[in-house]
């Protein structure tokens, strides 16, 4: 993965040093709440209900065990020993001391990692596949892509108060697993008939209060082109974006007031100007490829015969290589998924002493890295089968290895009404309910693939208008009730959600996930998943159900 | 007033007219639309002329006279409408305007760094008691990775 050379550290450095000062400022009063809040936020720290709450970053979700090591240290010394992994590839401290941000802020800058721009209006990390380098299918890594815009976005002295947060997301397969058209700006690594490798590039998508599917601005951009045609989409939105209603500042309004022709239009027109001044080196893409060059794979991985026969052996070992891990294109290997969904638990959560065990994994059996998922979990991409067992029996003693990858108990979930500020509603309390009712295995794998996506409020950090089964808290004088949408989707075949009816009190949550449940297990078609089951017949014969009592 | 300019700290000397005030010999700044309405008695102007524009106010609209002026007063209503750093980028690199191109409004001490990348040179803050301690604000960062109108060159080119 990408090594920091000394003009990353020093950046780092003094950026640490700048928000010591800032927060010094503050604590002396020379700076009031409004002034230090765009400057905290851009170090990625809210001020919460019971605590400031920290955000971190992890760039397109990479991390060395080094890094997992210090993030547990980090967590055990300043939080109450765990942190919660977001959405966004990165992950949260909940209840940090403001006084010691800077100074958790410094022991992360001594393993290269920092919170720049993980809050506020600016240009936030930049997320990929989990798979990214493993895919047989893919057409490039998109890691150094990723890195390189990390690199142009960060401290972009023009783009450090936009209209609103931006996003981009970047995959390099036809498989989206990156959400690639629900973000500001969606990048494809594709190959075009020519064969040459370039990116089609989507803008406008983004869920929160105003779902929107991105649409394609440009079918093919030459790779030296990249930063050149981001900075030309970023000038016009900053320009162009709403700035009197932070509800309509989205590039997606942007793009919908002014339509996708216009808005290409002034980025084509804006490109040319600057296309020449900013066309990316081939020196600068070979010197950050040259960190995501294939590992010396072993050659002989796929000739262990362990694998086949502790599967027939074990029914649970088998069920969770069966839902747990991920094809890899070297033969003889697999990528494992880390749940951190196990039911009862707040998802996301990881306490300290499991980031430790699972930076000894990773040294031991991938390589030394973790990459964190958008579905809240972590991956190690890069396992030999032969050693499948003996991580699965670590994980399982860490409970790390519940096997519900991509089930119904794998819920993406908000911290909700219990750890934000913005919140409406409680969804952690609720999303451990759902998981611990429908804990039942066999349930579980009968049903298949079913995305739960729990946000406590309009802002939808879970993404809650793309999940299968979408519930999202609301306030209603005072009470928590919950707007349940269906039919949502985030990968190739995107859409949103629809809405299922009127909202569900809070003590009904549960058993209306139970109906819904009961009326796709009568109508579905023999190997039906349940987005498809949805999708051809409709929300109607499940709002029957639900709302059959009322 | 003072103000920083240039990386210290000086006496303004510069009047902003409002609208509705007299014009006045020496060197003074107008609104856009002063400009657009009474260009032509501006043509024999004793003393510096300026314009004053905020990001609701279309930049491209002052271009063809850019020359007549050698000030550039861009507004900040607040400090998080960011829409002046691309103008000021703008009227450096593409429209390569050489004279002064100020910050007014609501400026402080943590946007110096990026405004000045983005081809500022001189500042208004809006608490000008805090003028000395800003000053520091200029060296946050000995780098950027971007093209910016201080480093012309991305960072990659010089690794």
């Amino acid at each position: 993965m990408y090594q920091y050379d000394k003009y990353d550290q020093t950046m780092v450095d003094q950026r640490v040093a700048q928000f010591r000062d800032q927060t010094r400022r503050f604590l002396a009063g020379e700076l009031t709440e409004e002034q230090f809040r765009p400057l905290r936020l851009a170090n990625g720290l809210y001020i919460q209900i019971h605590a400031p709450m920290l955000r971190i970053a992890v760039p397109y979700g990479m991390m060395s065990s080094v890094q997992v090591r210090k993030i547990a240290d980090v967590a055990r010394r300043y939080d109450k020993g765990f942190v919660h992994f977001t959405t966004r590839t990165n992950f949260q401290m909940n209840w940090p001391k403001l006084e010691d941000v800077p100074e958790i802020l410094a022991e992360l800058a001594t393993v290269q990692m920092h919170a720049i721009q993980t809050s506020g209006n600016d240009i936030r990390n930049t997320t990929t596949d989990q798979f990214a380098g493993i895919l047989a299918d893919e057409v490039e890594d998109p890691r150094p892509w990723a890195e390189i815009i990390r690199q142009w976005s960060t401290f972009h002295p023009e783009f450090a108060y936009l209209p609103r947060k931006f996003k981009i997301a970047i995959i390099g397969t036809k498989e989206d697993r990156a959400a690639t058209q629900l973000h500001d700006i969606g990048l494809r690594i594709v190959k075009n008939k020519d064969g040459d490798v370039g990116f089609e590039v989507l803008v406008g998508g983004g869920l929160g209060r105003t779902p929107v599917i991105g649409v394609q601005i440009r079918p093919f951009l030459e790779k030296e082109d990249l930063l050149s045609y981001l900075e030309a989409i970023l000038r016009v939105y900053n320009r162009l974006g709403r700035r009197d209603n932070k509800y309509k500042a989205r590039i997606k309004i942007t793009v919908r007031e002014h339509g996708i022709n216009h808005i290409r239009e002034l980025v084509e027109a804006e490109w040319v100007q600057i296309r020449e001044q900013l066309k990316l080196d081939q020196k600068e893409i070979d010197r950050v490829k040259a960190f995501f060059t294939e590992p010396e794979y072993d050659a002989s991985a796929a000739e262990d015969t362990s694998f086949e026969a502790m599967q027939a052996d074990s029914e649970e070992f088998a069920r969770w290589v069966k839902q747990n891990t991920f094809k890899h294109k070297i033969p003889g290997y697999k990528a494992v998924y880390v749940s951190l969904k196990k039911p009862g638990l707040a998802p996301g959560d990881i306490t300290s002493e499991q980031l430790e065990v699972v930076a000894d994994l990773a040294d031991e059996f991938s390589l030394g890295e973790v990459r964190a998922t958008h579905t809240q979990n972590l991956v190690l991409a890069d396992v030999k089968q032969g050693d499948l067992y003996a991580l699965w029996l670590r994980l399982s003693a860490e409970e790390l290895a519940t096997p519900n990858i991509n089930t119904l108990t794998d819920i993406i979930c908000c911290p909700g009404l219990d750890y934000c500020g913005l919140a409406n509603a409680t969804s952690i309390p609720l999303s451990k309910q759902i998981a611990e009712r429908f804990d039942d295995q066999d349930y579980l794998h009968d049903l298949g693939d079913i995305k739960i996506k729990f946000s406590g409020c309009m802002n939808g950090c879970a993404h809650q208008s793309v999940g299968h089964i979408g519930i999202l808290g609301v306030d209603k004088k005072g009470e928590e009730w919950y707007q349940f949408t269906l039919g949502g989707s985030a990968e190739e075949d995107a859409s949103i959600g629809e809405r299922l009816g009127k909202a569900i009190p809070k003590e009904d949550v549960v058993d209306t996930v139970g109906h819904l449940l009961d009326a796709y297990v009568d109508l579905r078609h023999e190997d039906e998943s349940f987005l498809a089951t949805v999708r051809r017949v409709g929300v109607d014969p499940f709002k029957e159900r639900v709302y059959a009592d009322n | 007033m003072q103000i920083i300019k240039d990386r210290e700290i000086v006496e303004d000397n510069w009047l902003h007219l409002d609208d509705e005030a007299e014009l006045a010999a020496g060197n003074i700044t107008i609104s856009l639309s002063r400009w657009q309405e009474q260009h032509e008695k501006l043509e024999n102007h004793e003393g510096g002329l300026g314009i004053r524009l905020s990001g609701d106010d279309p930049l491209e609209e002052v271009i063809p006279d850019l020359a007549r002026f050698s000030l550039v007063v861009l507004i900040f209503p607040a400090f998080t409408d960011g829409r002046c750093y691309s103008y000021a980028r703008l009227l450096r690199d593409r429209y390569d305007f050489k004279g002064e191109i100020r910050a007014q409004g609501d400026v402080l001490h943590d946007q110096l760094f990026y405004m000045a990348q983005c081809g500022f040179n001189s500042f208004e803050l809006a608490n000008p008691k805090r003028l000395t301690n800003a000053l520091t604000a200029f060296d946050d960062f000995s780098e950027s990775y971007q093209t910016t109108v201080l480093r012309p060159e991305p960072l990659y080119r010089r690794r």
